[in-house]
């Protein structure tokens, strides 16, 4: 099938807005050719994820698109940046590392981005809308976008989105096009009780579980009996698109494309039906941790998988007010955030109950891509589906998947904590 | 014993090496290692392998869109795979190798093969991918 370009597309093509746009485009039509695409459209909103990662290629790449002069042509959002822009100086992190990171974050201001920051742009300032097309990078913020607030955006590559970024063009290709966001494979949850759900590692437990059985495919869940917050949404997704391809899941009875199961599947039948019974997803929470054992000694607990949300920081400091204790001298807590979620904490009395008990929060960034973890880091605790997911293989570490409550109680004793497993029946 | 398939170039291409063969999805962020060329996911079956110089061989990409920036900084690094042969077209893989190559004039081929044929590729075997999606299958010993 040719792709068919607009008379403005050719002009961009052709130079006339200048090399970075054209190159931009040049890299559209080639991939909008890769996907046997037939046309492109508007997008009116970006989400920029290139900017996390620290490397040779991608700070080459950007800082030729600023010195092309390049400028984003839609609103333009931002992803963490490998570095806590405020407090790196006190984080002991070398000068020639933030030199090369505030090259990075000069080539992006220079392009026009907004200063964001953040993992979690659906919690913040520009979040989009239902049904706007937009192109957003970061897996967790795509599947957060396209299924809970029903705004619509493929799986977008690093740099791809600023390609995007500056020309305000895509290919309608994947999760642009209607008949594509049908669900595909249903997931019936059975067995369980209201009371399942009081536990918030549910969320990603079963996002966990839902990722790996549906691959790239489009999930539909049934039988949640509850209505989610956004933060277990969150929680949920994040989990699904880092054991799976997910960038898209429905709900019935909460995401707004799923009011009802007919609607989700867009009148067709799903090519797979799944049970999950409880069962099943002590196994999968089993799977998350590669420490089965409890009572081992851990280095570091890690919160804020994805950004932390001012709501989240609210559950902490309630749970560490329980516990009445403070932080293991020999264990750190790590919690990452955004600025907009920073701001509400440092006016909150949260705040001083979460420094109290001697947790770090650290804002812009993620410890997956800034150095914050000391290499003598051999074991972490975490509540994140996507950050037991990916810690063993990015940070070389053992992890253990927990509760908040539980990753709390294990930060204060120095040693792993779990209760009773939740789901499991006698 | 020489075995010639047909797939689509997604990104053309002439590369050749011993296939590496994966036989489930994997992530390039958090699953390769840019300065070794390690497979890195500790949950797969070939992790601490390494893919630079070989023909990787795997159903398809998954999860973190950071894939493209692993697959950029490992050409860069000269720690990628030669070659790369999928089933089903990763658009995270494709931009990787596409930016690498308005870089540094030099990419990665990326082929993706019918699902018929993926099997027909065995470890070790040495592989021949040609720009028009040709793919030449040597059988090791």
């Amino acid at each position: 099938m040719p792709l068919s370009l607009t008379a403005n597309d050719l002009l961009i093509l052709e130079g006339k807005y200048g090399q970075a746009s054209e190159r931009a485009m040049r890299i559209i039509v080639r991939m909008a050719e890769i996907m046997g695409v037939a046309e492109l459209i508007d997008v009116t909103q970006v989400h920029i994820d290139a900017c996390g990662m620290l490397t040779e290629a991608g700070l080459e790449f950007i800082e030729l698109l600023a010195k092309e002069g390049g400028k984003v042509v839609v609103p333009t959002t931002l992803n963490i940046i490998p570095l806590d822009l405020k407090n790196w100086q006190q984080q002991g992190i070398s000068e020639d590392y933030a030199n090369k990171v505030l090259r990075t974050v000069k080539a992006y201001l220079d392009l026009n981005c907004i200063p964001t920051w953040t993992c979690a742009p659906y919690h913040g300032y520009l979040a989009p809308r239902f049904s706007q097309q937009i192109a957003w990078g970061e897996s967790n913020a795509i599947v957060y976008a396209n299924s809970v607030l029903g705004a619509w955006t493929e799986r977008y590559a690093d740099f791809f989105d600023v390609c995007v970024s500056l020309t305000g063009r895509t290919p309608k290709f994947g999760l642009h096009i209607k008949e594509n966001r049908r669900g595909q494979i249903l997931f019936q949850l059975v067995g369980f009780q209201a009371s399942d759900f009081l536990d918030s590692s549910l969320y990603p437990t079963l996002g966990h579980l839902v990722g790996k059985k549906t691959g790239d495919h489009v999930p539909v869940i049934v039988g949640i009996p509850v209505q989610p917050t956004c933060d277990q949404l969150k929680a949920f997704g994040a989990a699904s698109a880092s054991s799976g391809a997910v960038g898209l899941f429905h709900m019935v009875g909460i995401t707004p494309e799923a009011c009802t199961i007919n609607e989700a599947f867009q009148g067709k039948e799903p090519q797979q039906t799944i049970e999950i019974n409880p069962f099943m997803l002590e196994m999968a929470r089993k799977d998350l941790s590669t420490l089965s054992a409890d009572n081992i000694a851990i280095d570091t607990v890690i919160l804020g998988c994805p950004h932390f949300s001012y709501q989240e920081f609210g559950e902490l400091a309630l749970t560490i007010q329980r516990h009445g204790a403070k932080i293991h001298p020999e264990v750190r807590m790590i919690i990452m955030t955004n600025r907009n979620a920073l701001t509400l904490l440092e006016d909150s009395p949260y705040m001083k109950i979460i420094k109290g008990f001697g947790a770090e929060v650290v804002s812009d960034t993620c410890v997956f891509h800034t150095p914050l973890l000391s290499s003598s880091t051999k074991v972490i605790m975490t509540n994140s589906g996507k950050c037991s997911y990916y810690s063993p293989g990015e940070l070389n570490v053992q992890v253990a998947f927990g509760n908040l409550n539980e990753c709390v109680e294990s930060a204060i004793r120095g040693v792993v904590c779990r209760g009773v497993q939740p789901w499991k029946r006698d | 014993m020489e075995k010639r398939l047909k797939g689509q170039p997604v990104v053309a291409g002439y590369a050749q090496g011993s296939a590496i063969i994966l036989r489930e999805p994997i992530s390039f962020w958090g699953g390769i290692d840019p300065s070794s060329g390690e497979i890195i996911d500790r949950r797969v079956e070939r992790s601490g392998q390494i893919v630079a110089g070989k023909v990787f061989v795997f159903p398809n990409g998954k999860g973190s869109s950071t894939g493209s920036a692993v697959l950029m900084e490992s050409i860069h690094n000269g720690t990628a795979p030669a070659a790369i042969i999928n089933v089903k077209v990763d658009s995270i893989l494709a931009l990787g190798s596409i930016v690498a190559e308005e870089l540094y004039q030099r990419t990665i081929p990326i082929i993706v093969l019918p699902f018929s044929q993926f099997n027909d590729i065995a470890e070790d075997d040495l592989v021949t991918v040609f720009p028009d999606g040709t793919v030449l299958i040597n059988h090791a010993g």
